[in-house]
Formats: C-alpha cells, structure tokens, sequence
C-alpha cells in the first residue's frame, strides 16, 4: 500500500467544497461591522481541495488504519470488545445528536431521563449510592473521586491527610491524578500470588498514621487476578480513617458477579469505553462516570439530575459539591450508546457478559502457558499477564513479538504493562470473540514462540507485511516534527534541481 | 440480546480445556461473602427493534435543531455539518480503533491526527497544538495548570467574562491543586483592562480571557497582552466559537502563549454538550511542558514517511506522578471529523464561514435594536453573538418563543444577576437566514404588542380597583 500523501500536498489555489449556505442577509462592508485592528490579515492557510479529493483522502488514511471491525484487538487493560452497531444508528438520531446543551429543560426531558436513568443502572451495576455522569474519561473520573474524597476529609477537619497509596502493578493514571489533586503518592508492593502485599501495606499504614487519605485500587488488578483480601484490605484502611478508590478499568469481568460497593469501595470510576461497548475512537471520546457511597453523596459534581411531579430536571449542587469537573452534562451520545447496551443486555446479559470476558481469558492463558512464562499462575479473571522472559533469552523481546503479530492481521497485546512483569505481554480477549478467533491468535503465539527457538530473525525483522516499517520513534522525539509547513522557496529549488 | 458469539456448548468444551465443569470454577477466587448473590436489578434485556424503539422515543421528547429555529449559543455553536464528515468519520476502521500505540497499524489515525495538530496551528496561529483535550473547559483548566508548573503555587487571573462553565471548571481544580485563582471585572461587556493591570503581580502565573467573550464581544486583546506580559505571565486565550478564527485575527499573531478551545462545532455533532473537544496550542517553547498526546512524523525501517505518538516522556503512562498531566486519552474520533471538516471548508470556506456568522449576526442585532423596547446591552464590536436588554423577562420571552418553533436566545440572568433578568444573548451562524432572523425579529413584536395589550387590560383593571 503506497504512502498517502498529506492533504497539505493535494489540491489547487481556489478549490473548495461547495457545503455552506447562502449568505442571503443584506451584507454590509466588513470594515464597518469590526474596526480592522481585531481582523486577520490573511486568511488560515488550510488546504484548498474538491470534495472528492477529501472523501478519496480520509477513506485511504481509514484503510491504513486497524479496528476491532477489521480483526482480534487483544490489547489488555483496554477492552477492546465489538462494539454494537445499533448504539452507532441511536447516537445519531437527531432527538440526541442534535440538541442543545442549554436549551429549557421541558425541551429535553427524553435526554435528561436517559442521564437520569444511566446513572441509576451504573449505581446498581457497582454497588454505589450515586453516580454523576461528568466525567470525559477515565482518568477525568479518577481526579473527580480524588477530589471528592480530598472535600470529604477537609470537612470532617482532616486536610492533613495528604497520602494517597498506590499498589505497583497500577495505571500510570492513578498516581498522575492523584498529584494533581495535590497528593503525595506512596507505591504499595505485591505479594507473590500477585495482590497487594497485606502485610507491607500494614506497615505503610502505621508509617503514615493519620496521614492517609485513599488507597487506590483495581480489582481484578492489572495482573488480571482477583485480589481475595479485599475485605481484609478495606477493613484495615477504613481503619485509619482512609477512603478506598476502585479503579473500574478491569469491571467488564465482574457485572453481576461482584460490586465494588460490596467489597468496600467508596468511589468508583467505570469506563464506558471498555465495558460498556462504546467505541474507543482512536483514542477518545470515551466516559468514566463515577459513582460514590452515601456518606460521599453531598461532595459530587453537580448539578445532578432529578426527577419532579413535572418531569425530569437540572438539580444544583449543594454547599458541600466540589463544583464542576467540566462544562455540560458529560459525553452524552457515549452515554447513549452506554444506556442501549445496558438495556439490550439486561441483567443476565451483562453477567453473562463477564463470564465469558473470564472463560475466554483463561482459556488462552492456559493453552500458551507451557510456551510462554506465567509469573502468576493463578485463575485469571477477564486477562492475565505473560513474561517473554524465556523469549528474551533467545534475543526476542516482548515488543519484538507484538510486531510479529502484526503480521497474521491481528493487534497485539499491551506490553511493558502492569511494569512489575519483565517483558511483559497483557492479553484481554474480551467476551465478543468466537473460539475459532481464539484458537487462531493460539496458533500464532505458539508459532512466534516456536520461531522464537529456531528463527529469531524472522521476528526481529517483524513487521513484514504493514503498510509501514519499525518507525524510528528515537528521531521522532529527538527532532520532533509536529506539524506540516509549507516547502520553503530553496527547498523546492534543491527538489527540482 | 447478546453479542457473546460462543455457545453454550461450545463453551463447556473451553471450560473442560482448562480444567474446569462450570464457570463458578473460574470465579472461585472471589470471597463467596461479597459476592452479589441476586440478579442485578436492571430492565430485562430488549431486542435490537425493541431497544431501538425505546431510544427512538426518548429522543423525540428532545427539541432539536433539526425542528426548531435555534438562535442558542453560549458556548455550543450550531454550524453546517457536511455530510461527508459523519460518512467518513463512521469508517469504522477509524471509531472501532484504540490508541495507536503500534504505529504500523494504525497510520491512518496517526496520519490525520498530524493534519488536524496542522490545521489548529494554522487556524490559531500558533507554533504546535497538541492532539486534542478533552473539552474547552478542561482545556483552559490544562493552560492553568501548564502555566502553574509542577508546584502547584501561584496566582490565575480569570476575567468574568470567560464562560461561566468553564470558570466553575475551573475554580474546582484550583482549589483541589491549591493554586490562586481571581476574577477580574467587566467594563461595558469586557474584562477591565485597568482592574487587570491592578491586579498583576509577580505571582500572576496565567491571565485567561475568551475571545470572542462569554457575551460574543471582543475583548481589547492588544491591551491584555501588553498589560500581561509586562510580568512573566502566560497569556492563555480561550475559543468556544472557532469559526470566529474565520475573520478574526489569530492568538498567535497577538501574542498569546496558549489557546484552548472549543472545536466540537468545527464538524461534530452537538450532541447535548458532549463528547466535546478540547483544542489546545502554544508556542514551540513551551512544547515539553504541554499536556496531552502527540503525533510526529519520523521515519520507518524502509526509510517511509510515518507517523508516532511522541514526546511521551510528558505523560502518565511513562511519567506517573511526575506526568505534566493526569490525561490519558484525546478525542481522537472528534479531532478525525474536525481535520475533515477544515479540509473540507479548506482556505476559503473557512474564512467565508466567518464572514457569514458574522453578517448574519449584524443583521440579526439590527433587527431585533429596531423593536422598541430591545436595546443592545454593551457598545463593543461583537462576531455572532450579541447581548440584549428586552423589554420583558427573557423566560417569559422565551416561552412565547418556543409555542412558536423558537429556541430563544441564553438568559444571562442565570450567571449574571447584576444585568438583571431581562439580559439575554442572541446568537446567528451561518446555519441561520434572513427568512429565520426576520421570523424572530417578528416574532418578538408580536410577544411585545401581546403582553402591552395584556398590560393595558391589567392597568385598566387595577385603576378602577383602586
């Protein structure tokens, strides 16, 4: 596939697309509408293209591009389940897609019951009071429940504790919004069956007596294993006055299994974007409402909604909210496409949804673990973690062998993540993948190990067959080249010549 | 309905593969005494045409801008959104993608993420954006935080006439990070130059102003800027209309260090407010402090043009608590329909799309100052925008409207009460015609004459009582 040239290179001087309407209003000189000192002296230098030249563009870059619609997308901790094409065709309607933010509320009482409903199915999936559907993502979630949990401890009169704790195994995120809500971080060890290490976090919590504000928590953890003493683990935090934060990235292996709220957490962040189906986009737009126990109800963004003898309204805040975390009322087509697989799975769908996330994960883990090193050889939940230390040994890294899984038309798993695990390999199958998907990536992972043995070179060259090479990431961040310009005069002079 | 494709059959053989008669076998790590031991209570599953049924008939009790002649803005701006954007950004090789963490199989992402960093920086003038935020709001939270450094300390000035959403945004992450933040005052509808250069100290870490502002009027940007950088200040500009960019001269071409902004309407869906997203740009200085994702072009192992995600030494995954931001993600898929969209327009669309809001605007205020009783509220140059004091309360003006097909235009009353409540703010796009604006021009004599004649009746009535 050739390489497809920038839109900056297409075009010509004075093509556009003909899309805007008539400027039918009687039209006065510009000179007399804005004094000449706030206008542009020349007009943004975008591209100049026909509509055809744009359509035939951005279908070739989609082409160069990977989604879970083209094949297996195993990468961990991410969630990449199909997503259903019937939450695509209602975020469009024009009744959600095409309403205003700020028009009255008796003109949008079908958007306002459906936040008020939402928030309502996601308090019940994690075990939560209350939920507020503001946040934009997960980690806009986490800084959210952190800032709530910082209000909650000022107005008891204890703004001293300025400690948020943090197992190794966690997401980058989680010490990153906890220091941006002025935290200091404290790293708390694993054991060796790959949970949090009870008996350094006593330590920790006698060391930093009266200082602890959360411990934060994913569970499953990022190993993909199920921490069993979490009970235990509550009870000692809530103890010392901490408050336990549930990193919800992992929930797609526990709806109607288990509820954070029931193992003791007091905030919770759930990302839609993963186990509620909703597209990832590339990279966005996603959701991480949160959702919070009683005693923390006063402290949540507002305003939340609400529901009155005349309909479904805007309630404000009261004096303890921390305030907005954003403007509007939070991604709302995400939270549509949330709301219409809720209600298309219903309760034993949604059970039965993680249950066959945790069945399709232990079953590659154990049909590749005589080939690949398991450093926790334990039941998995929803994923789990390999080690390519055996590989390493033979010259081919954890990376090496995700390039070569580019080449059997497949995504490869997260690696270098959870940083406790040496070569690490994060695989999360999801629940919406068929057998035959399974045995197939199976195949190709005993494949690479095995020319990991014989013919390490074949990986190393990996990938053969993508539209691009190994890209120098080294030059792109020494010499960082963020944008297009145009060719400068001597430039095209040496190209000519 | 269910999207798990396996069956039942086909599942107990997977279960017997690794060693196990049922699923409760797998889930026995889990303490029995804190597991949910009911059904979780929740609608009973729905079919695809049921399911699509119930969402249709929530989305009809919404008013939208399909239906009704909208003249709303306030921080979400209605513009014409080509057909080709959604068709192209519905390419689900695109919207079913994550991250694009491996380069090679996701050139596509990467490659319009380039152009899109491109066009922000063409149409702000500035030296690098960034590959998008979250939303306006939490960018201009971003350049407070970026102006603020890692330590937290330090004072944001903030004009009043910055929106007020993105103002409560901000005021929560300043107290929860601990930073100084203080309103500067108005003067007929703009930030008081003098009460900033009054309020200017050493300490000043960031002074934010909206341009066009929260009540569509220019702010005397040149006077800011001077006023600003006469301390080490950084200048952060907020967009929530970048159509005005259009006509407008660019931020970068006035000095400013940062813009965030808003660029959902730039092609995107508006969607009740969300998702949004967040443009945001500054100056090649300050490059390796910036939040958020970036794309640069480098080389691959054949010597090809390609596209990586760069400079990740900046960010969470790598950094942790020393990341410039807690930011994992961008608006990748909104960031994609807004590259399209400005292609699209391309060079003269663009400037021709602010043209038109903005004489469509001006004929909208001439229209509704020539009803007796309508008198623009400030004096300044506006761009699509405009406020205006009304003769009567703008909810009971408002109502009226919309027995009419009207959405009216944003009571400023609500965060405003020192206009009083007859303040409201007007706003004309492109989208709009003169049949639309002469619809509401009428409209509102006809509001105005009903309610005089309900008057004379009420005054006529009180007389004689008393």
């Amino acid at each position: 596939m050739s390489i497809e040239k920038l839109i900056f290179e297409k075009g010509a001087p004075g093509r556009h697309a003909p899309v805007l309407p008539e400027n039918d209003v009687p039209q006065r000189p510009i000179a007399q509408l804005i004094p000449a000192g706030f206008l542009r002296a020349e007009d943004a230098p975008l591209p100049e293209v026909s509509e055809i030249e744009v359509v035939r563009h951005y279908t070739r870059l989609s082409q160069r591009n990977f989604g879970v619609d083209v094949g297996f997308y195993p990468l961990g901790s991410c969630t990449m389940k199909y997503n259903p094409k019937v939450n695509e065709e209602v975020a469009a309607l024009p009744g959600f897609a095409r309403i205003h933010p700020m028009e009255n509320e008796s003109m949008t009482q079908g958007a306002i019951q459906l936040i008020y409903e939402l928030e309502r199915y996601i308090a019940e999936i994690t075990g939560m009071r209350r939920v507020t559907l503001q946040p934009a993502a997960g980690a806009h979630g986490e800084i959210t429940g952190l800032m709530i949990l910082k209000a909650y401890h000022e107005q008891r009169g204890e703004g001293q504790r300025n400690i948020v704790l943090i197992p190794d195994g966690a997401h980058g995120t989680n010490p990153a919004s906890a220091a941006l809500a002025n935290y200091q971080t404290v790293e708390l060890k694993s054991d060796a069956r790959g949970g949090v290490d009870v008996a350094h976090l006593k330590a920790t919590l006698a060391k930093h007596e009266g200082k602890i504000a959360a411990l934060m928590m994913t569970n499953p953890n990022t190993l993909g294993v199920f921490d069993e003493n979490i009970v235990e683990i509550a009870r000692m935090v809530h103890d010392v006055g901490g408050q336990l934060y549930y990193d919800g990235a992992n929930a797609n292996a526990i709806m109607g299994i288990i509820r954070p709220g029931d193992m003791g957490f007091d905030v919770v962040h759930m990302n839609l974007h993963k186990t509620m189906s909703t597209p990832h986009g590339g990279g966005g737009p996603g959701a991480g409402p949160i959702g919070v126990a009683e005693h923390l109800v006063p402290f949540l963004p507002g305003p939340l909604p609400a529901k009155g003898e005349e309909g479904y309204y805007w309630e404000d805040a009261g004096p303890l909210s921390i305030g907005r975390v954003r403007a509007n009322a939070g991604n709302f087509l995400v939270l549509v496409r949330a709301y219409t697989y809720i209600r298309s799975n219903g309760p034993d769908g949604l059970r039965h949804v993680s249950e066959s996330a945790v069945l399709n994960a232990n079953y590659i883990m154990r049909a590749l673990q005589d080939v690949y090193d398991l450093p926790f050889d334990r039941t998995c939940m929803h994923e789990f973690v390999f080690s390519a230390d055996r590989q390493k040994r033979r010259g081919v890294s954890a990376l090496d062998i995700a390039k070569r899984i580019l080449d059997f038309g497949m995504y490869p798993p997260t690696i270098y993540f959870p940083l406790i695990v040496h070569e690490a390999l994060m695989i999360e199958p999801t629940e919406t993948e068929t057998k035959e998907t399974l045995d197939e990536f199976i195949a190709v992972m005993r494949q690479i190990a095995r020319e990991a043995q014989e013919n390490p070179a074949i990986i190393l060259e990996a990938p053969h067959d993508t539209p691009v090479g190994r890209l120098d990431q080294t030059l792109a961040a020494r010499k960082p080249d963020l944008r297009w310009r145009p060719a400068q005069p001597a430039e095209i002079a040496a190209t000519v010549s | 309905m269910s999207y798990v494709p396996n069956t039942a059959a086909e599942q107990r053989e997977m279960l017997r593969s690794v060693g196990a008669t049922t699923i409760e076998n797998l889930l026995a790590p889990i303490p029995a005494e804190v597991r949910l031991k009911r059904q979780l209570d929740l609608p009973k599953a729905a079919t695809e045409p049921d399911v699509k049924r119930l969402l249709m008939g929530l989305s009809e009790q919404n008013a939208d801008l399909d239906h009704y002649v909208s003249f709303l803005g306030a921080g979400s701006y209605d513009h014409v959104a080509p057909s080709l954007v959604p068709q192209l950004v519905k390419r689900s090789e695109f919207y079913t993608s994550y991250t694009p963490y491996q380069p090679e199989l996701s050139q596509g992402m990467l490659q319009a993420i380039y152009e899109f960093q491109t066009m922000i920086c063409q149409i702000t003038g500035m030296d690098v954006a960034n590959a998008s935020l979250y939303d306006g709001s939490t960018g201009v939270v971003e350049a407070a935080l970026m102006a603020i450094g890692p330590g937290g300390r330090g004072e944001v000035l903030v004009s009043r006439a910055l929106d007020p959403q993105y103002r409560a945004t901000l005021r929560t992450y300043a107290w929860a990070r601990g930073f100084n933040l203080r309103e500067i005052g108005l003067e007929d509808g703009a930030t008081s130059v003098a009460e900033l250069r009054q309020a200017l100290t050493p300490e000043t870490k960031a002074v934010i102003i909206q341009q066009p502002n929260f009540f569509g009027a220019l702010e005397d940007v040149q006077a800011i800027e001077q006023a600003t950088h006469r301390t080490k200040a950084l200048f952060v500009v907020a967009i929530s209309e970048p159509a005005s960019l259009g006509v407008l001269s660019a931020p970068g071409a006035y000095g400013a260090d940062i813009v965030a902004a808003e660029g959902q309407s730039l092609g995107n869906p508006i969607g009740y407010g969300g998702p949004a997203l967040g443009l945001f740009a500054t100056r090649d200085e300050f490059v390796r402090r910036m939040p958020g994702r970036l794309v640069g072009k480098t080389l691959d192992d054949r010597g090809q043009t390609g596209y990586v995600l760069t400079l990740q030494t900046r960010e969470q995954h790598i950094r942790r608590e020393r990341a410039t931001s807690n930011i994992c993600t961008n608006q990748a898929l909104l960031a994609l329909g807004t590259t399209i969209y400005l292609a699209t327009l391309g060079k003269q669309g663009f400037r021709e799309l602010g043209v038109q809001c903005m004489q469509k605007a001006h004929y909208a205020q001439q229209r509704i100052g020539a009803i007796p009783g309508f008198k623009p509220l400030f004096k300044r140059p506006f761009f699509d925008e405009f406020a205006v004091n009304c003769p009567l309360p703008v909810e009971e003006i408002n109502a009226e409207l919309r027995d009419r097909g009207i959405i009216g235009g944003y009571n400023l009353s609500r965060d405003y009460p020192e206009l009083g409540e007859n303040a409201v703010l007007f706003c004309v796009t492109e989208t709009r015609t003169r049949d639309d604006i002469d619809l509401l021009a009428t409209a509102l004599e006809d509001i105005l004459e009903h309610t005089e004649h309900v008057e004379e009746h009420a005054g006529t009535t009180a007389g004689a009582a008393g």
